[in-house]
């Protein structure tokens, strides 16, 4: 008797669990999903494509995109960088420093935003003399991208850094052994060792990158047209009752975190293998 | 090949030396309170003809929109504004204070203290105005739940604190004359108390506080959240146009607040990006008829008689009473209400 009931129980508590995960996930991201893309269609493909026709909507995607385009190669040197260091050379201050890289994770984006507004608004000497010298920071796009880089910066290295670890210096070592120099050891023996989980990185760095919104809405200043990025356009078009503009643009966004999802899976599974590999 | 480039490279020359010898290209930048995206967004349309026609310069106006204390303090941090259009006097001396980018007396450079249009607090509530609102009082009865802004960094909001104050005023002394009479020193110092208390207790009806007006309209409007939303007039207006007679009603109490919204050119900044002159025609121009007409299509009170006139069906009936009657200025009812640890922050820690 008691055997019979355990074996019902097996069998009924997987499928209630998977039951409740699936209406979880569908209530917190399938459904909102779907109603980004029925309100951006709302009144059509016409009104749709309509909303990519203003030049608001162009300066938002190219200012996103550079600001991107700068963030994300500087997080990958720095992340590889720092990374490097931490797992390759013993020296004093290492916690530190890992403590350090995790910082802006533990930091509330808002409270990152104001970092750099009191540290280059017109009310200190730096950014008095800035502003003197006409050297626009903050409310403006260097701003947008510095806000950025800090944000998104433990992406690349919190990636590496436990791969790295766990590769320890063996080959290196044996690279030394043989002859060869730091560039070549960088180029012929961790890089390939760490290209996966890299790129694993410089998905979720980029992701963030694109679609941050707290930080760099304090440091932008909100001009239309020129500091706003797509998630800030997003928020400047739907208190301008634009719903299905302000819902084709978010699109967008759901867009590139559908192509993250699918090149993080891919890309996890590589890392996976790429592990596998080495291990054998 | 080589020559055709020399040429490309003269036409272009050409045509950018040509451009900028006939027309000069000047760009703005207007930092606002929240609601006036669409007032503005109409009015530098009119406006950048009638500079052109007027002076052959192209004019490009770019606007910044957020809660009228949050903007006022980016002015200060260093956002590089031509003309600041906020929702009342205090933050534009705040700028002229902290930044010494204006002088002081910049209220007295455009008519009618710097102020081209007015409006006042009223309040929306759901179709049918099932919680039967009608007057001030009526927002402490039992169960009504009230969506503001942030006095701390919404101009409206600090508007409708003092619209209510200034209203239980009115309903304990019967005439706000008392208030400067000497005479009646102990009924104004008990009335007062009223006002406070009255406060002290609307906040507490407060389920939302929304860092600006077009924020709290959306909470009231978009998520449905709340009885009864406390805006500027014209926010009302727009969101009942926006979204239908059909599941909003404004309701005008028998008393408000003259809402001085002003304006200033920012000399600090015109004088070294060179563009004092449009930006002192831009704030002009809101004086003209086609500006006051703009204004008045958008629910803001224009200060033209025969523009108010021609569209008083937009405006409903309502006794004002200015902050300087009543509060004694904005700098005093600052000082007194909204500074750190002043009687909004009194009632809002208990």
């Amino acid at each position: 008797m008691k055997n019979k009931t355990t074996r019902w129980s097996d069998r009924v508590i997987p499928i209630l669990m998977i039951t409740l995960t699936l209406l979880f996930v569908s209530l917190f991201l399938i459904i909102p999903l779907i109603s980004i893309f029925t309100e951006a269609f709302r009144q059509g493909t016409r009104a749709y494509l309509e909303s990519f026709k203003d030049e608001y909507a162009w300066s938002a995607i190219r200012l996103t995109l550079i600001t991107a385009g700068i963030a994300v190669p500087m997080n990958v040197v720095f992340g590889v960088m720092a990374a490097w260091c931490i797992t390759k050379f013993q020296f004093r201050g290492k916690n530190i420093l890992i403590t350090l890289i995790d910082l802006p994770f533990a930091i509330s984006p808002v409270i990152a935003g104001l970092i750099f507004v009191l540290a280059f608004g017109q009310r200190t000497a730096l950014g008095a003399w800035l502003i003197d010298h006409d050297i626009k920071i903050i409310f403006a796009a260097p701003g947008i991208v510095l806000a950025t880089v800090f944000v998104t910066f433990p992406f690349v290295a919190r990636e590496l850094i436990p791969l790295m670890q766990e590769q320890g210096t063996l080959e290196e070592e044996a690279a030394v052994s043989l002859g060869a120099g730091g560039w070549s050891i960088f180029w012929r023996v961790t890089l390939p060792n760490i290209k996966w989980g890299l790129l694993y990185g410089l998905i979720l760095c980029n992701a963030r990158a694109m679609g941050e919104f707290g930080a760099v809405s304090v440091v932008s200043g909100h001009i239309r047209g020129e500091t706003n990025t797509v998630p800030l356009y997003i928020e400047t078009l739907y208190a301008g009752y634009s719903t299905v503009a302000a819902f084709s643009m978010a699109t967008l966004l759901a867009g590139l975190a559908i192509i993250t999802l699918i090149a993080k899976s891919i890309v996890e599974w590589k890392v996976k293998r790429g592990r596998r590999n080495t291990e054998t | 090949m080589k020559k055709r480039f020399v040429s490309l490279l003269l036409i272009a020359a050409l045509s950018l030396a040509g451009t900028s010898l006939f027309a000069a290209d000047i760009e703005l930048l207007n930092v606002s309170y929240d609601p006036t995206r669409e007032l503005y967004e109409q009015f530098n349309q009119a406006f950048l003809k009638h500079y052109k026609a007027e002076t052959g310069d192209n004019v490009k106006i770019k606007q910044s929109h957020g809660g009228s204390g949050k903007q006022a303090l980016a002015v200060i941090e260093g956002l590089e504004a031509d003309v600041v259009t906020l929702a009342l006097a205090y933050d534009i001396e705040n700028i002229a204070e902290k930044s010494k980018s204006i002088p002081q007396d910049w209220q007295k450079r455009l008519p009618d203290n710097s102020t081209p249009y007015t409006s006042t607090v009223v309040f929306l509530v759901r179709k049918g105005n099932p919680k039967k609102i009608t007057k001030w009082e009526d927002l402490l009865k039992p169960g009504v739940s009230v969506i503001a802004a942030h006095p701390k960094t919404s101009g409206v909001a600090r508007w409708s604190y003092l619209a209510g104050w200034g209203a239980i005023l009115k309903q304990q002394l019967g005439d706000l004359k008392k208030l400067n009479d000497p005479k009646y020193a102990n009924e104004v110092t008990a009335a007062q108390k009223k006002a406070r208390e009255y406060t002290a207790e609307l906040y507490r009806h407060v389920k939302v506080l929304d860092s600006g007006a077009r924020g709290s309209t959306q909470t009231f409007v978009q998520r449905r959240i709340g009885d009864v939303l406390l805006n500027w007039e014209n926010e009302a207006y727009l969101a009942v146009r926006e979204y239908g007679a059909d599941q909003f009603e404004i309701v005008v109490p028998p008393i408000s607040i003259l809402a001085e919204p002003p304006v200033a050119v920012i000399d600090k900044v015109v004088d070294k990006r060179g563009t004092r002159k449009a930006a002192e025609a831009y704030l002009k121009y809101l004086y003209s008829k086609e500006g006051q007409e703009i204004a008045a299509k958008n629910y803001y009170r224009p200060r033209d008689p025969e523009v108010l006139k021609k569209y008083s069906n937009n405006f409903a009936k309502v006794e004002l009473f200015s902050i300087d009657d009543v509060f004694g200025g904005w700098q005093k009812a600052q000082k007194i209400h909204f500074s750190d640890g002043g009687v909004f922050d009194q009632i809002n820690a208990r």
